[in-house]
């Protein structure tokens, strides 16, 4: 029988297929070849794209370059939500590979942050990281460990190494075996059809009367519409790196196995396909 | 002819009998459970698991019950008859009696031997002594809990030979010694006949009958403990009992074969007693009516009973004290205005304790369990409370937490919420017809009773109606059960009042001889309606449909039907509780005994959050399901995966050929540590230790591992390729958290790399971290397979090795060197398994272990061990240092030795000082849980005080001084505890010292065949295990295979071939068992080879090996189908410690005295070369890992290695591995 261990593997080795092409109105002095490449879901756009850029500059002169940026289908893609975020997001249901188009100018300011390097992404991630702690355990774990601990948490995602990542990150997936689960559960729910970036807010994985939560009882409270009613047709799919979990799934299982490397569940509330 | 003489076989009752299925267990493989015992105001029994959520009814309670004492395996009660009962919990495992006696006889020339015996002889029939008359039909029951399991049958085996004439041992006069033989001047000659009787009364109130016809004093406490004074096996108590007179009375000769004790005697006092605690080792304190308290002094080993009384002053100098319970370390204790009081520095050194301190709450009793647990009823709500965290550090514990678990039968009671106006009178009488049931029964076993039952018929109340008649002001009054809440020690305290003519201790009291009479009325005028058994009168009639019909159903069988009995008391009570509490909905208790009751502050009790409200205890069953029960068969979990599969076949299964963003890269891991340099002097080094890894040109992943020292004032490093390590053992060192590492190259050596890191986490993380990599690198991953080899280190450390199809190959084995083994979780010193993969485990405190598949657990956490099927496992063992000391003319023996001699407390050896305050457990992760004592159980026995004598150290010691010896020492013991975790479940109840399972050669896949499995429990009893199969690997029950003396060692081979070793040494083989008679019907003594006792055998397809307590191994030769015994001993080779033949017949042993570049290493894994089927004894020894080790399996091992012919070549082959070919593992 498949261990739980497998779903951690499953959910880090999750590669969205890519195809990046040069946006159309770049100057270039000879015409740039899409690239292809095998994206981590878990990773982050500017961390993984080395290669693509490299590629594009090749075609492109110095001073034409400005900072790079992505775009799908007319969305600027933020670069600090996670990879498997952005295409359940907004690709979810479509045709593979994600046709991402790479931009080098006209950075738009008003959507997304500035990433000039690695270090910012790093930053970004770590804050995370501690943000769910809090929720979690006080910030108690990820205050116990040490600076290379942190490093090690980093360079497991940088590096694409899970055993090097879950060495460390298993210590904040712990919880003490007189409480049921975490204090909170961090999570974020995204949609596309609203202006507010995302839900998030204080949410225990198991009810004062000792009831566990569920996948489903999230929703109720954080997003009822994504909870068709009786007799009603599934309007919206909840998916999680790719998958639609059921509404029954508790939430502190889902927290532990399903979480992206930052400690967050991500969670995209997406209209149901009307064809 | 050799053939006939080499075995006999046995036929006395004992062989052929001794087999006795007993009750069925259910409960199987479930965690291990004790229980919280409580007695509520209406006498009711009740019973409280540490796994449970709720109170069970103790049905078989056939009248109420003032006050119960608790052990582990049995509880104490008085009744309202006055009279005490024993309820001993059922077992697989029985409690037999040997008697024993002998029958003795003399020769003379016209009779030839003869019971004409000469007037000055012994008697004919005698004990062994002689002096005691005891023919056969002298032996009587004790007691009507006793049956006879055969007849008399003569004991064919005299030192562990058979006699073979007809167990006569001869002699030239008595007394004298014996021989088996029959010589020219044997003038006497005896024979020792047996019979076995066993304890049937198990898990039911059985009376102890009283000695005197009357008891002088009816009993008004009881309190047992004593169990950890001796190392005796459980079932020995000291059982203390006060009367209403304030007498104390302690019950002699209770022992694990005799559950009841034999007689009373009376304790002389300072004074009056009102109540008495016995601690499970040496505290017993008792409180006097004056309000003092009197601690026992002198209770030890030799004498349970103590000597002598030592007076301690009330907590408070206004108010006396009430009660008293004392533990292994603690005393607790209420004063008269119920306040609680906690006695500081307790222990066996100062039983009376330094001072007293006072503690929150209000308590009507308190009780102390196991690990110094705490228990008490609240003197408001006469709740039970617990006192939650309490550790061996802090004795005094936290808070008190109320246990708040509803009652078995308590739905009823919601239903009947609606009732209702019954009067106390109405209570009582179905109390008393439930009673009349329970007599009917008592009255069949115990005819002719007079007191206790049959006036239980008439019950206590009409009796007490006459009490003012028969019984006057100083006589004992039977104690009537009030309904008023009142505290029911008050009543006994008020009982007492009314025996005694003294002024009443408690005023606010209420005048007690008027309350009986409001009382005894009412139930007397209930009596006539319940026994006219006529139709229902209307009280009944509020209480709902279905419980009406239930009690009308009742009341017409009350006569024949005592299963019936219980529903009818649920029923009222259910009316009594509503009628007096109203919507008052918890339980009032009287009384709780923790005796039995083992918590310590692991463990998970679900006490606490149960409401009464019957929604919120689904809620919380079913959020405890979720934590118990594994996820995986959850629909929800079942379908991430098949999504999760689905996701990578959708957006990866076409796109492989696209490049990955990220290149894969080396990782590399840093740490300091300490490395045991390879150079002489050996010394502790700093180094520099790194772990590098990388991803292989196939995508396997490999590292390096790097140790970086200066040598020279120059950098060096010394590494290990990661695929090359076969292991990495923890090690045992007092000062440092150690690891080892070993190549094939190392292992060859006997030379590890010997690592210390930092900190015990840290030598942990590294483990895990290495553990992974190892495993990664030879692509293991998962639980072990069936076919796995198993090993255990001294350490208890649990190792795990797949063998390779090559492993048994001929001519080219994999050497045994080669082989990886990686840990798993837990703590064992005996494991063994087969190949259908079940794999069951010994803990040093011999509890029995059943593998659950899990991988893991211990130190490897995250990603190297397995969800589900890891939980939580202990062990206990024993610490033990030496007191040595000298002996000089003028003072006799003290502890001051010579210059040259060894510390005067020290280690074994004597080489390391090792004293009670500077010796720690052997490692952070063990804790103490005793304190020292004294070990009496020393190889070479000792005297009271625990001296062995010898001439000098270090020499050999005896157990008794002569005018030769100069030295003596003694042991001394401390227990330890270990708690981890790992992929073992616990087998309650019986402990173990040895188990088998059939090793299954043919690979049978349909995983319900049961599975033979045998075991030796710790006292020396042959037991069978039923319902094993792969599916349920922990069986379900034990059946007990008779013997006439202790066993220490089991084995099953092929064809269901059962060999066994006794404790004199000498061999058995059991015959004729098959799947059809699993437990096989007789025992067949087998010869040790001369001169030697064996203590460890194995059986495979068809050899046979044992070991003997020289270390030398021995093959059975002429083991055929048709005589399974075989014919005699061919000895194989010397310095073998233990030996496991597996199911192709491959023998692999644990040697001592392996040589290695620096020495000779003891406890090494070694497979013996060249074993075949028509040399079944092979040719020569291939060392493995070691030394360090104790025990290896290979029953599970069935694969055959690949078939080819050898060619010529082999024999040279052979011999470049060869050390030692003929017979020597050195």
């Amino acid at each position: 029988m498949a261990d739980d261990k497998d779903v951690l593997r499953d959910v880090w080795f999750g590669r969205i297929p890519t195809c990046f092409t040069l946006n159309q109105d770049e100057v270039t002095e000879r015409e740039a070849e899409p690239y292809y490449l095998l994206l981590p879901r878990v990773s982050y756009l500017t961390l993984v794209t080395d290669k693509v850029k490299k590629h594009f500059l090749k075609v492109m002169k110095a001073e034409d370059v400005g900072e790079i940026w992505f775009e799908y289908e007319g969305t600027p893609l933020k670069w600090h939500y996670p990879i498997g975020v952005l295409f359940d997001l907004h690709a979810f249901n479509t045709v593979l590979p994600w046709s991402i188009t790479v931009h080098f100018k006209n950075f738009p300011d008003q959507d997304l942050l500035h990433c000039s390097s690695n270090s910012v992404v790093e930053a970004h991630f770590m804050s995370s990281i501690k943000e769910a702690d809090a929720l979690k355990h006080k910030s108690q774990v990820i205050n116990d460990m040490q600076k290379k601990d942190h490093k090690q948490l980093w360079m497991g995602l940088q590096n694409d190494k899970f055993d090097q990542f879950w060495a460390m990150n298993r210590k904040l997936m712990e919880y003490s075996t007189e409480e049921e689960g975490f204090r909170y559960i961090p999570f974020r729910i995204y949609q596309t059809m609203s202006d507010r970036p995302f839900i998030q807010k204080q949410f225990r994985p198991v009810s004062p009367e000792g009831k566990v939560h569920t996948l489903g009882i999230l929703l109720k409270e954080m997003y009822p519409a994504a909870i068709p009613n009786e007799g009603e047709q599934k309007r919206y799919q909840a998916v999680i790196h790719g998958i639609e979990p059921l509404l029954e799934t508790p939430l502190q299982w889902l927290s532990e196995h399903l979480s992206h490397p930052d400690n967050f569940l991500h969670i995209c509330i997406i209209p149901v396909p009307t064809d | 002819m050799c053939i006939q003489k080499s075995s006999e076989r046995f036929e006395g009752p004992g062989f052929l009998i001794g087999l006795l299925l007993l009750r069925k267990q259910s409960r199987g493989a479930a965690m291990p459970v004790s229980l919280l015992w409580a007695v509520d105001v209406y006498g009711r029994v009740y019973s409280l698991s540490t796994a449970g959520q709720q109170w069970e009814h103790c049905r078989d309670a056939l009248m109420e019950f003032k006050r119960v004492t608790a052990a582990q395996q049995c509880c104490w009660g008085i009744a309202c008859d006055n009279n005490i009962y024993l309820n001993v919990h059922a077992s697989d495992l029985s409690i037999r009696y040997q008697e024993e006696t002998y029958e003795n006889q003399r020769w003379n020339p016209v009779d030839g031997f003869s019971d004409r015996l000469l007037p000055s002889d012994r008697w004919q029939w005698s004990d062994i002594t002689g002096l005691q008359h005891q023919p056969l039909d002298s032996f009587r029951l004790p007691s009507g809990s006793w049956e006879w399991e055969g007849d008399w049958f003569i004991d064919e085996n005299f030192e562990g030979e058979p006699t073979e004439k007809g167990g006569w041992t001869y002699s030239i006069d008595f007394p004298a010694t014996y021989t088996k033989d029959k010589k020219w001047n044997s003038c006497v000659r005896r024979r020792r006949w047996l019979r076995y009787r066993r304890y049937k009364a198990t898990d039911t109130w059985a009376k102890i009958p009283s000695q005197q016809s009357t008891l002088p004093d009816p009993f008004s406490d009881i309190s047992c403990g004593g169990w950890e004074l001796s190392e005796e096996p459980r079932g020995r108590l000291s059982l203390w009992a006060v009367s209403l007179q304030g007498k104390v009375w302690f019950r002699e000769g209770i022992h694990h074969h005799n559950p009841e004790g034999s007689l009373w005697e009376e304790v002389s006092l300072p004074g009056e007693v009102v109540q008495i605690s016995c601690g499970p080792g040496d505290l017993v304190w008792a409180v006097l009516w004056e309000g003092q308290l009197i601690v026992r002094e002198g209770i030890g080993r030799d004498c349970p009973k103590g000597s002598s009384w030592v007076v301690v002053d009330s907590p408070s100098p206004d108010v006396g004290a009430i009660h008293v319970a004392v533990g292994m370390n603690v005393v607790w204790a209420l004063t008269k205005d119920n306040k609680v009081w906690f006695r500081r520095g307790v222990n066996s050194h100062n039983p009376c304790g330094s001072g007293w301190i006072n503690m929150v709450g209000e308590m009507l009793m308190i009780s102390v369990g196991l690990n110094d647990q705490v228990w008490g009823i609240g003197c408001e709500d006469r709740a039970v409370y617990f006192r939650q965290g309490v550790t061996s550090s802090e004795l005094s514990g936290k808070t008190w937490r109320v246990i708040n678990v509803p009652r078995d039968g308590e739905r009823s009671h919601s239903s009947a919420s609606a009732s209702s106006l019954q009067s106390a009178g109405c209570y009582f009488c179905g109390e008393v017809r439930g009673q009349s049931v329970a007599s009917d029964v008592e009255s069949d076993t115990e005819k002719g009773s007079t007191d206790g039952a049959t006036g239980l018929v008439a019950s206590d109340y009409p009796e007490s109606l006459d009490a003012p008649a028969d019984q006057t002001s100083d006589g004992p009054k039977p104690l009537i059960p009030k309904v008023t809440s009142d505290s029911f020690i008050s009543e006994l305290v008020s009982d007492r009042d009314s025996a005694k003519t003294a002024p009443s201790v408690l005023p606010e009291e209420d005048d007690v001889p008027g309350d009986g009479e409001v009382t005894a009325p009412s139930s007397g005028a209930a009596l006539p309606q319940s026994q006219s058994g006529g139709p229902h009168d209307p009280q009944w009639s509020n209480v709902d449909l279905e419980e009406a019909q239930i009690l009308q159903v009742q009341t017409g069988l009350v006569p024949e039907s005592s299963d019936t009995c219980s529903l009818s008391s649920v029923a009222t009570y259910t009316l009594a509780m509503e009628d007096q509490y109203g919507a008052d909905e918890h339980p009032l208790w009287a009384w709780v005994s923790g005796g039995g009751c083992s918590v310590d502050t692991h463990s998970q009790l679900h006490w606490f959050n149960c409401s009464m409200n019957s929604s919120s205890l689904v809620q919380s069953v079913q959020s405890m399901s979720l934590s118990v029960s594994p996820a995986q068969t959850a629909a929800w979990r079942k379908q991430i995966l098949e999504q999760l599969s689905e996701r990578s076949k959708r957006e990866m299964d076409n796109f492989r050929h696209y490049e990955q963003a990220i290149e894969q890269s080396v990782w590399v891991k840093k740490g300091c540590m300490q490395w045991w340099r390879d150079w002489k002097p050996h010394k502790w080094i700093d180094v520099q230790f790194a772990l590098e890894q990388f991803t292989g040109p196939e995508g396997n992943k490999d590292g390096i591992l790097f140790i970086y020292y200066n040598f020279c004032e120059e950098k060096k490093y010394l590494h290990a390729f990661i695929n090359e390590i076969t292991i990495l053992v923890p090690v045992l060192n007092e000062a440092k958290h150690t690891f080892a590492v070993y190549t094939p190259e190392r292992t060859k050596q006997r030379w590890p790399i010997r690592l210390a890191a930092a900190t015990e986490q840290e030598m942990h993380d590294w483990l895990a971290l290495l553990s992974v990599s190892c495993c990664d690198s030879r692509k293991i991953q998962g639980p072990p397979s069936k076919q796995a080899v198993w090993s255990i280190t001294c350490k208890g450390d649990i190792f795990v090795s797949e063998p390779s199809p090559a492993l048994e190959a001929m001519p080219y084995p994999t050497p045994c060197d080669q082989m990886f083994w990686r840990q798993v979780g837990g703590h064992l010193r005996v494991v063994e398994c087969n190949s259908v993969g079940v794999v069951w485990g010994i803990g040093y405190d011999h509890t029995a272990w059943v593998y659950s598949g899990g991988y893991g657990g211990g130190f490897f956490q995250g990603l190297a061990s397995s969800t589900d099927n890891i939980y939580t496992h202990t062990d206990v063992k024993s610490v033990y240092i030496y007191e040595n000391q000298r002996w000089n003319p003028v003072t006799g023996y003290t502890s001051r030795g010579l210059p040259t001699d060894r510390y005067m407390w020290s280690d074994a050896s004597g080489l390391h000082e090792r004293t009670k305050t500077n010796t720690k457990p052997p490692s952070p992760q063990w804790t103490w849980v005793s304190d020292w004592a004294i070990d009496y159980g020393v190889s070479g026995g000792t005297d009271r005080e625990g001296w062995q004598y010898a001439a000098d150290f270090p020499a050999s010691y005896h157990g008794y001084k002569t005018m030769k010896d100069f030295v003596r020492r003694r042991r001394w013991a401390r227990k330890c505890k270990l708690t981890t975790t790992g992929p073992w479940q616990e087998i309650p109840p019986i402990s173990l010292s040895d188990v088998t399972i059939l090793p299954c050669a043919t690979q049978s896949s349909s995983g319900v065949d049961v599975v033979p499995l045998w075991a030796i429990s710790n006292k020396g009893d042959v037991l069978c295990r039923l319902g094993v199969t792969a599916l349920t690997p922990a069986g379900t029950s034990w059946l007990h295979v008779g013997t006439d003396q202790p066993f220490k060692s089991i084995s099953i081979g092929a064809a269901s071939q059962v060999w066994a070793i006794a404790k004199d040494g000498s061999a058995f083989y059991r015959g004729s068992v098959s799947p059809q008679s699993p437990a096989g019907d007789s025992w067949y003594h087998i010869p040790s080879p001369a001169k030697q006792k064996l203590k460890q055998v194995s059986v495979g397809r068809t050899s046979v090996y044992a070991v003997d307590e020289n270390g030398n191994l021995w093959y059975r030769q002429g083991v055929a189908p048709s005589y399974p015994q075989g014919s005699s001993w061919e000895h194989i080779s010397n310095n073998v410690r233990k030996v496991s033949v597996g199911p192709l017949d491959q023998v692999w042993i644990i040697a001592d005295k392996v040589q290695g570049s620096h020495g000779l290493s003891c406890g090494t894994v070694c497979h013996r070369l060249a074993v075949q089927p028509l040399t079944p004894k092979g040719q020569s020894w291939d060392y493995g890992i070691g030394g360090g080790w104790d025990h290896v399996t290979v029953r599970g091992n069935s694969m055959e290695p690949p078939r080819f012919r050898l060619p010529v070549l082999s024999q040279s082959v052979l011999q470049v591995k060869d050390v030692a070919v003929n017979g020597n593992a050195t």
